[in-house]
């Protein structure tokens, strides 16, 4: 691919639907009959349904069908789970929506309404009344420690000799760290429209992150053919993981339409989607550290304890980040999970490493100030080329590269060291920075390619596309591989019935269908050449020596296209090498020293994530992230009530996500060299990378502004003026 | 019956359903007692419930006129996208928190969730798909695309009809007022650096919006 030459920044290839109002989203495509379904949801955290009435709520004008668990029709797939006594290792019991009377945590669905209107139904379904019997219940993790149990997966971690140089180190520090619920709050709000055809096929538009995971999950809950469940999600509108699951409420509607044999669709509320499609868990770190006085690393304890639902588990790479980015002789890392009364959770933009980064790049800007030494330059001193976890050296890394450019670009340099020594006026000024670092990962991923005879070339896969711009991307990978014009490329993906992807999710898009597009462009060269074709100055030309063209060839071969399916995935080299993709975030900020205000005034974010594939979709990836990342550090948490164990802020009022004002202008530069061994294009991936880290990069600011460091997230006013 | 009786009916405990069902049966029971009773029986009280309830409303939407019958109760929001299958306008929280719904109504930007259809009788709504003459885009479109003023693109309707009216209300002269006057209308995926960027380029550019 010419991984010296840089990509042109690109304007979408779908742009265009999307600021007309053209392109469609699941919820917007017009089915005859389609019939509204509201869900009713649960007041109560624990206990049972002692009565439910939905008399009223049946004879309602309009309305098709109320289903509670009295008369939820059988799901098939989960009438009979392969083993019925497995119970989540950190105990409880399945969760099966509408199953049984029992109540598992609040906002949980107790009745789906289906009427023939949206207005009918949501009438309707205020007249379903239930009568509870409470059970205690736990919401609350600090109340219950006692139960964390180790998950099985991220088990315990720990290399060196001297288990306790966190501790015995000339220099050591301790601290406490706490990230709240946060709420992913996609733009678009979640839910299913399902279509069935008889008994045995059935049609669904999904919110989903993966349509072959949507196609697999409905598979097995109605025991259908994969093939008979298409799955439709060309437009996205935001995902940031509450996508990766197909949620009880959907697969209980697609059971709904089913025993109505009508169309049904489901549009959640805003309100629901802060209990039924996951969040970033409530999690709480320690970390103890220890170095020498010259700043040498000598040791760290990095302890997580994450909320997860009692009827399943829930975990993520919260310590990873712990194990490998520093030259650390002497580490360990646990992780622990804690049944609660609650939903589940689910991997949130950035997920557990972006929780875990606000602990352990505070913790090293604090160990910075303890040895007087500039949290740049102790980073540096403390880098490793080798991955001191897998032994093996990274296959790519550039981070102080990154360190450089991006301190030149925020003016680093005019830092004063000394917290609270810099005002503007009324407000103080802070710089701070941090590193953020995400596996570089790699799927299997198939793409078919056809070259029509008019030479316009279109490429498919089940893939996604939740905002970073997917088709732009492949679309580019294919126009460097063929030289053909990008109006002739089309790139087409949301339908399970493509060449099998992946779900989009871990930053992984780019690095595993982009491969497959690769190929498969590169085999449609082999293709062509045994027919006499090549790619040449943007256009398909007779090969050297020949002198037909593109038409003149499939017409002698009777053929309406050339056509090629290339499965792709990893080589050795994966295995090798320890692949990371890493950012350096640098954050100047002002706090109110009256008010306890802290405004994010500069950013500047460096991405060393090899190649850069498409310039200006990158770009908006990175200050999409960024942009998570001042909601992280300064704003978003769900607030539970725990005498009820409800949230009390799930609307998009009270749970603050940032807003246009909360967002200075954000720079972005990309190292933009590719990684040898990633994969053909030599690039590595970008979603989480533009998150994690940022919210310790602010707070770490907000230290250097005030001298008051705040190790609970988000640092909203009242924790700056009582610190 | 007037409004405000029907209102303390409301109060007083008597649904409003109800109190429909009760004055057309009594209006029916006075000619046939016995065919309403009949019907009563049978749900068509409610049928005849549901048809007074809808009243008629005539609007023009992207330059269409267009007479429809609905409920009081729909908003616009879920007019254009339901019924008129003009999805173009997003619905992300139905409670005017978020502006993914915001259209103009004579040349003001509102939120449609907010907007009762039945409010906007005799009054000139455009959504996002009567910006575009043709295949020509409007300026903010153009430079929304240009800029990459979006990623996901379902808060991009409302972002533009937003932006529009930002500089035709002279808010856009600078890149603070911009983000103070744009912040109605939330994007998760977190596309306002260029978005401001895209307000600004055609504030600049001086074109009609």
């Amino acid at each position: 691919m010419g991984t010296d030459k840089k990509s042109e920044p690109l304007n979408r290839v779908d742009g265009r639907a999307k600021v007309t109002g053209k392109a469609k989203y699941f919820a917007e495509f017009e089915v005859p009959g389609v019939t509204y379904c509201v869900l009713v949801t649960s007041a109560i955290t624990r206990g049972t349904i002692n009565t439910i009435n939905t008399k009223d709520a049946e004879r309602a004008p309009g309305v098709l069908a109320v289903f509670t668990h009295l008369n939820m029709p059988v799901i098939p797939g989960w009438a009979n789970p392969a083993n019925p006594n497995a119970k989540p290792p950190s105990g409880g019991e399945k969760y099966q929506i509408l199953g049984s009377n029992k109540i598992l945590f609040n906002g949980q669905p107790i009745a789906l309404v289906i009427a023939d209107t949206l207005e009918r139904a949501q009438y309707a379904a205020s007249l379903v009344k239930a009568t509870y019997n409470k059970a205690t219940h736990q919401t609350d993790l600090l109340k219950n420690t006692e139960k964390a149990a180790m998950p099985g997966r991220f088990g315990d971690y720990s290399r060196g000799d001297n288990k306790e140089a966190h501790k015995t180190a000339p220099v050591t520090l301790e601290a406490d760290y706490t990230v709240p619920v946060e709420v992913h709050n996609p733009m678009e709000l979640a839910g299913i429209l399902a279509i069935w055809e008889g008994e045995d096929k059935v049609t669904v538009y999904a919110k989903t992150q993966g349509v072959k995971a949507t196609q697999r999950t409905l598979a097995g809950a109605f025991k259908l053919e994969e093939k008979n469940v298409s799955v439709h999600s060309e437009f996205v509108g935001g995902g940031f993981g509450m996508g990766l699951r197909t949620w009880p409420q959907e697969v209980a509607v697609v059971a709904a339409a089913r025993q109505l044999k009508k169309p049904v669709k489901l549009v959640m509320t805003r309100e629901q989607m802060f209990n039924l499609v996951g969040h970033r868990p409530y999690t709480i770190q320690r970390i103890s550290m220890g170095a020498n006085k010259d700043g040498q690393l000598q040791g760290i304890y990095h302890e997580a304890t994450a909320e997860t639902a009692s009827y399943d588990d829930f975990t993520e790479g919260t310590v990873a980040m712990t194990r490998f980015m520093y030259a650390c002789p002497n580490v360990t890392t646990k992780y622990r999970i804690v049944p609660l009364d609650r939903g589940v959770p689910i991997w949130m933009r950035g997920p557990g490493e972006a929780t875990g980064a606000f602990a352990l790049e505070s913790a090293i800007d604090e160990m910075a100030h303890k040895v007087n030494m500039d949290p740049v330059e102790f980073r540096v001193k403390n880098f490793t080329l080798t991955d001191p976890e897998k032994n093996k050296p990274f296959s790519s890394n550039n981070l102080k590269k990154a360190y450089q450019l991006g301190s030149e670009k925020i003016g680093w340099s005019k830092r004063n060291a000394t917290p609270g020594a810099v005002k503007d006026g009324e407000w103080l000024v802070g710089y701070g920075m941090s590193t953020g670092v995400f596996g570089a990962h790699r799927g299997e991923s198939t793409c078919r390619a056809q070259l029509n005879a008019d030479g316009t070339l279109v490429l498919q896969s089940a893939t996604s596309d939740i905002g970073p711009g997917t088709s732009t991307a492949m679309v580019q990978i294919a126009h460097e591989v063929t030289g053909l014009p990008i109006k002739q490329i089309r790139f087409e993906l949301g339908d399970a019935a493509l060449p099998p992807s992946g779900s989009q999710g871990g930053s992984a898009t780019v690095s595993s269908v982009g491969s497959a597009v690769y190929d498969a462009c590169m085999a449609l060269k082999g293709v062509l050449a045994d027919a006499g074709l090549t790619f040449e100055d943007g256009a398909v030309k007779p090969a050297a020596g020949k002198s037909a063209g593109l038409p003149q060839v499939l017409a002698a071969s009777n053929k309406q296209f050339f056509e090629i399916t290339k499965s792709s995935k990893g080589g050795p080299e994966q295995q090798k090498y320890s692949m990371y993709s890493f950012s350096i975030h640098f954050a100047e900020v002002r706090v109110h020293p009256l008010t306890g205000v802290v405004r994010v005034k500069r950013v500047v974010t460096v991405a060393d994530s090899g190649r850069i594939v498409s310039p200006k979709t990158a770009a908006s990836q990175m200050i999409g992230g960024v942009t998570g990342g001042i909601g992280m550090a300064l704003m978003e948490e769900g607030v539970i009530d725990h005498r009820f164990g409800r949230m009390v802020n799930k609307n998009l009022g009270d749970y603050h996500v940032p807003v246009s004002a909360d967002v200075p202008h954000i720079e972005t530069i990309f190292i933009d060299e590719p990684d040898p061994y990633s994969n053909p294009m030599g690039s590595k991936g970008m979603g989480e990378i533009a998150l994690i880290g940022f919210s310790a990069a602010v707070a770490n600011a907000v230290y250097n502004a005030t001298g008051k460091r705040i190790r609970e997230l988000p640092i909203t006013p009242d924790k700056i003026l009582s610190a | 019956m007037k409004d405000d009786q029907l209102m303390n009916e409301e109060h007083s405990g008597t649904s409003r359903r109800s109190f429909l069902k009760r004055t057309s049966l009594m209006t029916a029971m006075a000619l046939a007692p016995e065919t309403v009773i009949k019907a009563a029986e049978k749900g068509l009280d409610e049928k005849i419930a549901a048809t007074i309830e809808t009243m008629p409303l005539n609007v023009t939407i992207n330059g269409v006129k267009q007479s429809v019958r609905i409920e009081p109760r729909v908003t616009l929001l879920d007019l254009l996208r339901e019924r008129l299958q003009l999805t173009g306008t997003k619905k992300g929280c139905d409670h005017g928190q978020c502006g993914a719904c915001t259209v103009h109504i004579d040349g003001e930007r509102v939120n449609a969730c907010l907007t009762l259809a039945v409010t906007t009788e005799g009054r000139d709504v455009t959504t996002i798909e009567g910006l575009a003459k043709g295949d020509e885009l409007h300026p903010m479109q153009e430079a929304f695309l240009e800029h990459d003023g979006f990623q996901c693109g379902y808060c991009t309707p409302g972002q533009i009809m937003s932006a529009i009216c930002c500089i035709r209300e002279g808010h856009a002269d600078t890149p603070d007022e911009i983000r103070e006057y744009m912040s109605g209308n939330i994007c998760r995926c977190g596309a306002y650096s260029n978005i401001v960027d895209a307000i600004m380029d055609v504030k600049q550019g001086g074109k009609k919006v």
